[in-house]
């Protein structure tokens, strides 16, 4: 086991995000998905706003898709990182997929197995920062000690989340949004009214 | 006359663009050890973020993120990490052609693609007068290219007349630079951001366009900072905005010119500053008077409230950062729109120490350092005037010509395709520049081409512009060369080559060594290497404005990077320009410049009531040459397309999704709109990455900026319709 989570957790900080899928492009490099990113960057509703998200696998401490999973195909490590489905028991049911309250775990037809975010394996075993935190222009995507972003950033992380009455505790934070920015932002109430309605708006 | 020798489809399925998805050999030959990792930089935007290359049997497999690196410290946009994806690809060119119509582009010889260029040099020179070759380059060469093609255009071919792409990029902020504080650079470098107190982005869709600089904006913010974000189009860094201004393109001065008033109502004036470092404040005091915010808001659209916010806050702020990019740059007043930006700063007093700057963000690869060393038409190295009897002297020297040889200044990019047009130049060598992409008026661009009597173009693809040429030189990618590059912050940078070029692709440079030869002027052109040309590059700089002279190869490694100007060896660099307070002038002083609002070039009217402004999309870069081959990127935006705010839509009964026919004064593109909200009402939005039926610039205009010659794309009036 690798000591990169003793002191580091990872945090999702999403009102920062510029939508430019730097973490999909750097996750589709690894090698062992090989074209396929396991983050996924959610553009909200382009129609009313340019605010995106991304979602990674939260990592739960109790998670669903390890406990509905008929063939035990799904291990949570000690540091508490839940992996993808082990090749050889996964027998591509989707249980997973269904039960996932955040909607994280796929199932590959070409792999026939439920591949997902597994927080850079490969990476944080020889204690470098998953890739999607590394490459975040805008550190959206933040790996480090949990006091260090407090100090940082004026939101809060959080890890607990109400799914109607089940409460759920992730290894991933995920920080709240400070900014009173509505989802829904037309240009149109940041101009001039007599400006809209004059009629012939080109004529200075 | 240079005509296409195959239909477009042809030409479209031999030399793409194709989509690479896969690294070289495959996923299984790119996960095993690679031969080595190469610390070099991204070649995609002005930052020049810094990135490990991943190489095997001499191809790039892969990419590391480089976290050492001070800039960046690991980040990267989607085009840094699959930058590598150009390398090793199916359309990449690997021996010279000829295009013979007809038939094709038929594989020649190098010697036979050089005896034919020579013999058109001479023969249109000897006809026509040196000048009716012209030479277009580009600024995602390295500064030692920049330096070198400057040199042999002036040296070896003799023409006055070459430009390059920053033309379409850098020149406003350039020139409004050089009129306010006698040099041409970022007055910081973005260390600042970080400590500052408002930051003021106008015109600058940082997100996407320099993505990086996004997390020193949030850090700053972090600290407690302001934004004031001023942008027709609500980008993702407006969203979260303290402060958003959306005004109409085009009426910047006005919005500036107003700000700077109040600010003078008010008393928010450094006058310590203004009456001792700065001239010019009292005329600037009398123009500004009469710009009112309410005349202000009628201008702009942006209520007169939030200019008054905007002059309290810039007033008042106790540190502040203004960056601004093409959107208030790319118009026929693109300069005095960078002077009214200054003009608050310098009202301000507010730059030359920490938390306290101003800049504007660099677009292309080397957008910086290429428009330093002499690749523009009236300029030499070290950012020298062509015209300044002492600068030709000086740089004469260096090359061991005599003055009277130096060609004066010649036309800039726009006016050379005009020239071309008028049939005036008959010759064109391009390296680096995709003008039927990336220029305005494609359809009057197309037509110049092809009155072309002789072109040669050099590239690592056929772009669109080269598929006009008679002879098609393939030359090198970033990756394929050694040198350096100059980011947005005035930070010169190691470009490392990491495998070299395949097949009979030739280093760009090798390329103007050889014709150098064969124009007889060798003796002028005898570098052995990269650093050579460096090397002769840094004398040639010294004493001018952007001085290179102190910087080495070893120190830019040693140091990862370098800031210009760093005049003697040993001398660490300067990071932060103006410091003393002195200014570029004899007398040290700043300069206000006073600028009046004045409508834009294209008239908007009953018939074309729509401003259309153009940009960029974060997954593509310039002309798209290089990103349009790139699996990923293209997978993500393959097509333009038109935003259109829900009210315009709804006049013209246009639902998401549906094509739209825009029409300007030139043309008309079909594109799918993208109703959005995000918009002025009166304004629509395209990026501009694609060519032929696809391209924007079928309706932007040849108008340009009397000082900058920048076209102004960011204004075009228009129409729109639905057609299904
Ligand atoms: S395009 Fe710019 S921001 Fe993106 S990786 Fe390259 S240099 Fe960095």
């Amino acid at each position: 086991m690798s000591d990169v989570f003793e002191e580091n957790d990872f945090f999702i900080d999403p009102q920062r995000c510029i939508g430019c899928k730097a973490c999909e492009a750097a996750c589709s490099e690894c090698s062992t998905h090989r074209g396929v990113p396991m983050i996924h960057l959610d553009t909200l509703d382009r129609y009313y706003t340019v605010k995106t998200g991304p979602t990674v696998c939260m990592h739960c401490d109790d998670p669903a898709c390890a406990s509905v999973c008929p063939a035990d195909a799904i291990k949570r490590t000690e540091d508490g990182v839940v992996q993808s489905s082990l090749k050889p028991r996964c027998i591509g049911c989707s249980n997973c997929q269904i039960a996932c309250p955040f909607g994280v775990p796929k199932i590959f037809r070409l792999q026939a197995q439920m591949l997902k975010c597994d927080m850079c394996y490969d990476r944080t075993s020889i204690g470098l920062k998953p890739m999607c935190t590394t490459v975040c222009p805008s550190e959206t995507l933040f790996f480090g000690p949990k006091s260090v972003i407090e100090k940082l950033r004026k939101n809060k992380p959080n890890n607990e989340f109400t799914f109607g009455k089940q409460k759920i505790t992730t290894k991933v934070y995920l920080m709240s949004d400070n900014s009173d920015a509505p989802v829904d932002m037309d240009v149109v109430d940041f101009m001039s009214s007599s400006h809209i309605n004059e009629g012939d708006p080109w004529i200075v | 006359m240079a005509q296409l020798p195959l239909s477009k489809e042809e030409i479209l399925e031999k030399f793409g663009p194709h989509q690479k998805h896969e690294p070289p050999g495959g996923w299984d030959f790119s996960v095993q050890d690679p031969d080595s990792k190469v610390k070099t930089h991204c070649c995609f935007c002005g930052q020049g973020c810094g990135i490990i290359l991943k190489t095997k049997d001499n191809q790039v497999i892969g990419f590391d993120p480089w976290e050492a690196f001070p800039f960046n410290k690991g980040k990267l946009c989607p085009k840094g990490v699959k930058r590598y994806m150009q390398g090793s690809h199916p359309d990449r060119l690997v021996y010279p052609m000829e295009n013979r119509p007809g038939i094709g582009y038929e594989r020649i010889s190098w010697e036979e693609a050089y005896t034919k260029i020579i013999e058109a040099i001479n023969r249109i020179q000897g006809q026509h007068g040196k000048d009716a070759f012209a030479l277009l380059s580009g600024v995602s060469l390295t500064n030692e290219k920049s330096y070198l093609i400057g040199k042999f255009a002036r040296v070896a071919l003799q023409t006055a007349n070459l430009d390059y792409n920053g033309r379409l990029c850098m020149v406003s902020a350039g020139a409004g630079n050089k009129k306010a504080f006698g040099i041409d650079r970022a007055a910081n470098s973005w260390a600042d951001i970080l400590e500052t107190d408002l930051i003021l982005c106008t015109g600058t869709n940082v997100s996407e366009c320099a993505p990086i600089t996004t997390d020193y904006i949030w850090k700053a913010r972090d600290r407690g900072a302001k934004l004031i974000v001023v942008d027709p189009r609500m980008t993702p860094i407006a969203r979260t905005a303290d402060l958003y201004l959306p005004v109409r393109p085009g009426t910047d001065v006005y919005l500036f010119n107003t700000i700077l008033n109040l600010m003078i109502e008010a008393g928010d004036i450094d006058f310590d500053f203004v009456n001792n470092h700065t001239v010019g404040f009292e005329d600037i005091k009398k123009t500004v008077a009469k710009y009112s915010p309410q005349d202000c808001e009628k201008v702009t659209g942006v209520p007169a409230a939030n200019i008054i916010k905007a002059a309290e806050w810039w007033g008042r702020a106790r540190r502040s950062f203004l960056l601004h990019a093409r959107g208030i740059e790319h118009h026929t007043k693109g300069v005095d729109n960078v002077l009214s930006c200054i003009n608050i700063v310098l009202a301000s007093g507010r730059i030359g120490r920490t938390g306290c700057g101003y800049g504007t963000i660099t677009g292309q690869g080397n957008g910086q350092g290429g428009r330093e060393q002499g690749h523009k038409c009236d300029q030499l190295p070290g950012n020298r005037d062509i015209t300044n009897p002492e600068h030709r002297k000086y740089v004469a020297g260096v090359w061991g010509i005599d003055e009277k040889e130096l060609p004066g200044k010649g036309l800039s990019a726009q006016e050379i395709v005009n020239d071309i047009h008028a049939g005036k130049i008959k010759g064109l060598l391009s390296i680096c520049f995709n003008p039927l992409v990336s220029l305005p008026d494609t359809q009057f661009t197309e037509e110049a081409l092809k009155k072309l009597d002789f072109y040669v173009a050099i590239d690592f693809f056929l772009n669109e512009t080269a598929r006009y040429a008679n002879i098609i030189l393939p030359g090198s990618l970033h990756e394929e060369d050694e040198g350096t590059a100059t980011t947005a912050e005035g930070r010169v940078v190691r470009i490392q080559s990491a495998v070299t070029p395949p097949g009979e692709a030739k280093i760009d440079w090798h390329i103007f060594q050889d014709l150098a030869k064969r124009l007889g002027r060798e003796k002028y052109f005898s570098f052995q290497k990269s650093e050579d040309i460096f090397n002769e590059m840094r004398v040639a700089s010294h004493g001018g404005t952007a001085d290179y002279y102190g910087i080495t190869y070893g120190m830019i490694e040693k140091k990862m990077g370098v800031f210009w100007p760093c005049p003697e060896v040993g001398h660490p660099g300067t990071p932060r320009l103006f410091e003393d307070k002195k200014f570029y002038f004899p007398d040290g002083k700043a300069r206000f410049n006073t600028v009046e609002y004045r409508p834009s070039a294209d008239v908007i009217n009953e018939e074309y009531p729509v401003y259309l402004t153009t940009g960029r999309v974060i997954f593509h870069y310039l002309s798209g040459a290089q990103t349009r081959r790139i699996g990923f990127l293209t997978d993500q935006c393959p097509d333009p397309y038109v935003e259109i705010h829900p009210r315009l839509a709804d006049d013209h009964d246009i639902k998401d999704g549906d094509i739209v026919r825009i029409t300007s004064r030139r043309g008309s593109i079909d594109l799918k709109a993208k109703v959005v909200k995000t918009i002025r009402p009166d304004t629509v939005f395209v990026p501009y990455h694609w060519p032929d039926e696809k391209s924007i610039n079928r309706l932007t205009q040849r108008a340009l900026d009397p000082v900058s010659k920048i076209p102004e794309f960011k204004m075009s009036a228009v129409r729109i319709e639905k057609i299904s």
